[in-house]
């Protein structure tokens, strides 16, 4: 056999071993998370927040991260995505195709995406001591917003530029202003997309830790006001993986299995609600 | 009679409406520079009481007597970042030319959702798998070779970041690699070249640049990595000097330190200061990364 077959063979072989090998990895933490996770998991975990003693393992669960971490990651993406609205409706309706500040825009934004999320959280933290705001839910909410408003940008950004200039065309050849065009064309035809930008948003707030470790603090109460500390799903596994005590790190890999379960839906759902939604629009 | 007025009505919401959006549109741009201004102005008092190159390159690190040498924590960074790199980039790069250029469709196809997957499982959950995997088959791995070790040690953040960064640089060479004109691909071919000296001389040559920048995506990522990290690298305050040292990554310092922070006189100038130091190079990472991209995407258009 000739020289340059048997570096083909081996190169391949070499490349189907690293696939496989990355495909082995995800399944070992799956199945990980998954035995650790339903090994420890109990109903207490999902319906009760800390009673006295948590921590040194006794009776109690963590719906005070569950719902923290829903309260905050949700706001925080409602805020984005208000904000994330008129900005993409801009750069794709009112900036001429090619314009350049909106080339600038969208530069910084994915320069924006790539800023480490302890960062956003030192800023965060600066912010709230300028104001005098204490780590609280609303802290968490503002600082996972500013995380979360590049993805949500972007993401929507690249739905709403698919939608043919035609459209647009002939809802301004119908008399329609850019704003009544923008409202009602385009957010129309990129309603699905839209979705599932805001999914993957909230997929990855809920997810962040670096993020909340200074703004939202970590209270064993649901938070009943904004600017009460809330606790989150991966700074209770954090925590509770910090104990030296075995009972509280089980804990820790049922929160992990819960937190990667929402992620997950999130993740399927958004997927999912893509495909139904796109089957009505033009494209 | 109505027609006119709801006409110059509309027309005047227009117009409100782009003054509006331009303004929160420009704003939204600007956060990332406001970020970087605010951090600068918190590290004034540190700059203006030391020197950078002290801050830089010393290891005297005694917050309590006002020394904040950073050279440990600029060197943990190093040492993790680079020990996943290592581990990373060939695999990442066999399995994208793998997944671009030999897979059937249906294997390509199959991949994607489960890169995603990768992609999506929260770092603190990455975290849970190093300190329940690889910090025990790293000591345990480290004690048939003779040398006794923790665990958390750089080896181990080094893994955990790998696989972190898998998604992102593979991701982005498969695209790269697919963006290639066929065509290039058939000449070489055609001149007799097998499959694989066409991928190392002709596909590889022409997406060197864009996979050059996948990596450096993946690479900037790897550097701001924050609670994985934390979980399992150990963090002493030492520069390693091997794989199965501790060490304490920039990301991890500002994470432990927050709480103590505001007690000791100018702690929170060098947490900020440190932030700043890992925002101004995970941005140039970036911005290299975004150029050489944008380069690509304008040639292929």
């Amino acid at each position: 056999m000739d020289r340059r077959r048997v570096e083909e063979a081996v190169m391949k072989g070499l490349m189907k071993a690293a696939t496989l090998l990355i495909v082995g990895v995800l399944g070992l933490i799956m199945l990980t998370i998954l035995v650790r996770g339903i090994r420890a998991m109990s109903w207490s975990m999902l319906t009760q927040t800390p009673k006295g003693g948590f921590y040194l393992g006794r009776e109690g669960g963590i719906l005070n991260a569950i719902v923290g971490s829903f309260y905050i990651a949700g706001g925080a993406t409602g805020l984005a995505f208000a904000a994330a609205v008129p900005v993409v409706l801009y750069l794709n309706v009112f900036c001429r195709r090619g314009s350049r500040t909106a080339a600038v825009i969208r530069f910084l934004l994915d320069v924006l995406w790539g800023v480490p999320s302890i960062v956003f959280g030192a800023f965060g933290f600066l912010l709230m001591l300028a104001v005098g705001l204490r780590a609280s839910l609303l802290g968490g909410i503002l600082t996972v917003s500013l995380f979360v408003l590049p993805i949500l940008c972007r993401a929507m950004d690249e739905v709403v530029r698919m939608i043919p200039t035609d459209l647009l065309e002939s809802s301004y050849a119908l008399g329609a202003t850019r704003l009544q065009t923008a409202v009602r064309v385009v957010l129309r035809q990129a309603s699905a997309g839209i979705l599932t930008a805001v999914l993957i948003a909230f997929g990855r707030g809920v997810g962040d830790a670096a993020s909340v470790l200074f703004t939202a603090g970590y209270s064993d109460q649901i938070p009943q006001s904004l600017t009460r500390p809330a606790a989150t799903l991966p700074l209770a596994i954090f925590f509770q993986l910090g104990t030296p005590f075995p009972q509280v790190q089980d804990r820790a890999y049922a929160a992990a299995l819960i937190l990667t379960v929402v992620v997950l839906a999130t993740s399927l759902l958004s997927r999912r609600l893509g495909r139904r939604l796109t089957r009505h629009s033009i494209s | 009679m109505g027609l006119p007025n709801r006409t110059k009505r509309s027309r005047l919401y227009d117009r409100a409406a782009a003054v509006l959006m331009g303004v929160l549109a420009r704003l939204s741009g600007l956060i990332v520079i406001v970020i970087a201004a605010g951090l600068f102005w918190k590290s004034v008092p540190i700059l203006k009481n030391q020197s950078l190159s002290a801050l830089l390159f010393s290891s005297e690190w005694y917050p309590l007597r006002g020394q904040f040498g950073f050279l440990p924590f600029i060197m943990g960074s190093l040492w993790v970042t680079g020990t996943a790199m290592i581990l990373a980039v060939p695999l990442c790069l066999l399995t994208a030319i793998y997944l671009a250029e030999y897979a059937p469709r249906g294997i390509r196809e199959g991949m994607r959702p489960l890169i995603d997957l990768l992609a999506g499982i929260p770092s603190v959950v990455y975290g849970v798998w190093g300190v329940l995997v690889v910090v025990p088959w790293v000591k345990r791995a480290a004690g048939w070779f003779g040398y006794s070790t923790s665990g958390y040690c750089v080896l181990s953040a080094g893994i955990v970041l790998a696989v972190m960064i898998f998604p992102v640089i593979i991701h982005m060479t498969v695209e790269i690699l697919r963006a290639v004109p066929q065509e290039i691909r058939e000449a070489s071919l055609s001149l007799g070249a097998t499959q694989w000296q066409t991928i190392k001389k002709v596909v590889l040559r022409k997406a060197f640049g864009g996979v050059l920048a996948a990596i450096v995506l993946g690479l900037s990522r790897a550097f701001g990595e924050t609670i994985a990290v934390l979980m399992v690298a150990g963090n002493a305050v030492r520069s390693p000097t091997g794989f199965l040292d501790a060490a304490y990554p920039l990301p991890a310092l500002i994470a432990n330190n927050y709480g103590e922070m505001m007690s000791i006189p100018l702690y929170d100038s060098a947490m900020m200061l440190a932030c700043l130091i890992l925002l101004g190079i995970v941005l140039v990472f970036n911005v290299l990364a975004k150029l050489v991209l944008m380069r690509i995407q304008k040639e292929i258009q």
